[in-house]
């Protein structure tokens, strides 16, 4: 199929949004098809955050429109967005120190026991929580962590990032959304990450990544939407451009 | 703290080669209640040493009796202080549901069932109306139940005029929770029974359901909590409300207890229990702790009152030891919350 007849997932038109006379985005335009993992880089404070948040209901955006497999949509909430099967890892990890593994792992989305211990009184199955959310690392292929119940505020920050990678991949099921997922991790844990990412891609689950590691985003994207000063600069491809080329649309020293 | 012992923390602390202060910390991070725990123990053997009367069922039960009420009123607070909030109007809401139950049963002819219901609506109601200002309009719990603190005061006393209402006015059942209950040897009543069962529900719906994780989740950090799917300004406004029907249920146990109903019957209910919470290890900065410290620590404050009576001393030294406890819990939570990394 070619990109014309393709539809895409979620698409994005003049996406806006200011903070007080701070100017985050003005104006963007985005679009995410099935199966592909499709970048976001751009110097700090360019707006890429702000856009992924527009796009998965943490942030409302001022103006532009959203359409999610051609159907107009608006997300207020993160709820909504988690509602359609967008799962997003922040680039605050967005976890409760305080509360364990599991807990975070499945906060807003519980499983309760079987029968009417869990309808009538509600009671949680921590032990079904707790497993899944074991299965989930060890899909990611993450050895380091051993016990579910552990609390994340004695984790490691490479350690968060790959349970909120973890809890993104297990449970998304439309758009898979990740911003920095790799920033603090190690070379064998960041080659777990984009190992995930492919393995998304391959069950037809696209992916926007936001990086700031070049050789990643060429190793793995297959497009590469370039965001600058609060717009998009340009969207490319790995074969289309290489690195250097990218970095100086990035940066305002060449142009598209 | 040194960056270099900050960085100690985290998953070595906890092994086998962490120092004892680590692995204390580390304990008393997991189960806020210990310490509480350890303390009251520590009171009790060292009045009952001063003097043996304080081991007697008699003492005890004086000061089970003495508790019930600030240890329901702290459920309460406890819950919202878990969300990081606090309480200022506990004890003006109690009080006004105590009254207005009062009223009705005594003046209008209300049956206590309805009275007492009615009571713990109005409760629910200072709940609403302290919630909805917190999560709706954003405002600090601080202010909020200070200004609500006042107007729940006022309210009481245009409806009474400021006088009691004395248990003979009122229908058995207003002050059935002074009902005494022989137990364990113990001289009870079903007013204490009640704050049990009370301490078991909030218990168990703030550790085994999905409610409660998110109340400590919110409490913890509330941005996170939100892009977590999770309404904050709900859950907020929820534990208000569950605050509030637990000060309306407070308030008929206040009755049965004192035997009458009076505006001024918890003069010390704000300060006596956020005591009981922060004793009981809840941080005030939300996100950790539990109820079971809090029942410890109104145990622990009125166990003072009636060990240092027995002992001989005036109850400025009670005053004086709660004051001192309270900043030394506060310095301790300080101190197990450098856990975090
Ligand atoms: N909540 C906010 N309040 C005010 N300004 C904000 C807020 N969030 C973002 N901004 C501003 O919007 C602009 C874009 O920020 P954004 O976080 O999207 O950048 P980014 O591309 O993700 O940068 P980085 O690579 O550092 O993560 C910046 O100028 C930033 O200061
Ligand atoms: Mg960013």
């Amino acid at each position: 199929m070619t990109e014309s007849t393709r539809r895409p997932v979620l698409s994005a038109r003049g996406i806006r949004k200011t903070f007080g006379r701070v100017v985050g985005l003005d104006g963007v335009d985005l679009d995410v098809f099935p199966g592909e993992v499709l970048a976001i880089i751009g110097d700090n404070g360019a707006g890429k955050s702000t856009l992924i948040q527009c796009l998965t209901g943490a942030l409302v955006p001022d103006g532009g429109t959203l359409e999610l497999d051609g159907t107009p949509v608006s997300f207020r909430r993160p709820q909504d967005a988690k509602d359609v099967g967008i799962e997003t890892v922040y680039q605050s990890l967005a976890m409760s120190p305080a509360l364990d593994i599991a807990t975070n792992m499945f906060l807003g989305r519980e499983i309760r026991r079987p029968g009417p211990l869990g309808s009538v009184f509600r009671l949680l199955d921590t032990k079904a929580m707790r497993e899944k959310s074991m299965a989930a690392v060890q899909q990611l292929g993450i050895r380091t962590i051993q016990n579910p119940g552990q609390r994340v505020e004695t984790l490691s920050g490479g350690q968060r990032q790959a349970i909120a990678v973890a809890r993104a991949a297990a449970f998304g099921s439309k758009l898979v959304v990740l911003d920095e997922p790799t920033a603090a991790l190690g070379v064998r844990e960041s080659g777990l990450v984009l190992d995930a990412i492919k393995a998304l891609r391959d069950r037809g689950l696209p992916v926007i990544l936001i990086s700031h590691n070049m050789p990643h985003v060429w190793e793995i994207a297959d497009r590469i939407h370039i965001q600058r000063l609060g717009r998009c600069a340009g969207v490319i491809t790995s074969s289309s451009h290489d690195m250097t080329q990218g970095v100086a649309i990035m940066t305002g020293a060449a142009t598209l | 703290m040194s960056a270099t012992e900050t960085s100690t923390k985290g998953p070595a602390a906890t092994g086998r080669g962490a120092s004892p202060a680590l692995r204390a910390q580390h304990v008393l991070h997991e189960h806020p209640w210990v310490s509480p725990l350890v303390l009251l123990v520590l009171s009790i053997v060292v009045f009952t040493s001063l003097n043996p009367d304080f081991a007697q069922p008699r003492a005890i039960s004086l000061l089970l009796q003495q508790t019930a009420v600030i240890a329901a009123l702290g459920v309460g607070q406890t819950l919202i202080i878990i969300t990081g909030g606090i309480d200022l109007s506990v004890g003006a809401a109690a009080i006004l549901a105590c009254m207005s139950s009062a009223l009705l049963s005594s003046q209008h002819g209300v049956p206590a069932p309805a009275a007492i219901l009615i009571g713990v609506l109005i409760g629910a109601l200072c709940g609403l109306v302290n919630g909805a200002l917190v999560s709706r309009i954003n405002l600090p719990p601080f202010i909020v139940t200070l200004g609500t603190l006042s107007i729940f005061t006022a309210i009481t006393l245009m409806l009474t005029g400021g006088s009691t209402v004395q248990g003979s006015k009122m229908p058995g059942a207003m002050t059935a929770a002074g009902t005494r209950v022989p137990l364990f040897g113990l001289d009870l009543n079903v007013g204490i029974i009640v704050v049990a069962v009370l301490y078991l529900a909030v218990g168990y719906a703030l550790g085994f359901t999905a409610w409660g994780r998110r109340v400590f989740a919110v409490g913890d950090a509330p941005e996170a909590a939100r892009l977590a799917g999770i309404s904050v300004s709900r859950v907020r406004l929820s534990v208000y409300i569950v605050a509030g029907v637990i000060y309306g249920i407070a308030a008929w146990v206040l009755i049965g207890r004192a035997g009458a109903a009076s505006p001024n019957g918890v003069v010390d209910a704000n300060l006596a229990s956020i005591t009981a919470v922060v004793i009981g290890g809840t941080s005030l900065f939300g996100g950790r702790g539990g109820v079971i410290g809090t029942v410890l620590g109104a145990l622990i404050v009125q166990s003072f009152a009636i060990g240092l009576t027995l002992v001989g001393l005036d109850d400025e030294y009670r005053v004086l030891a709660v004051g001192v406890l309270v900043i030394a819990a506060v310095a301790a939570d300080q101190w197990i919350r450098k856990v975090r990394s």
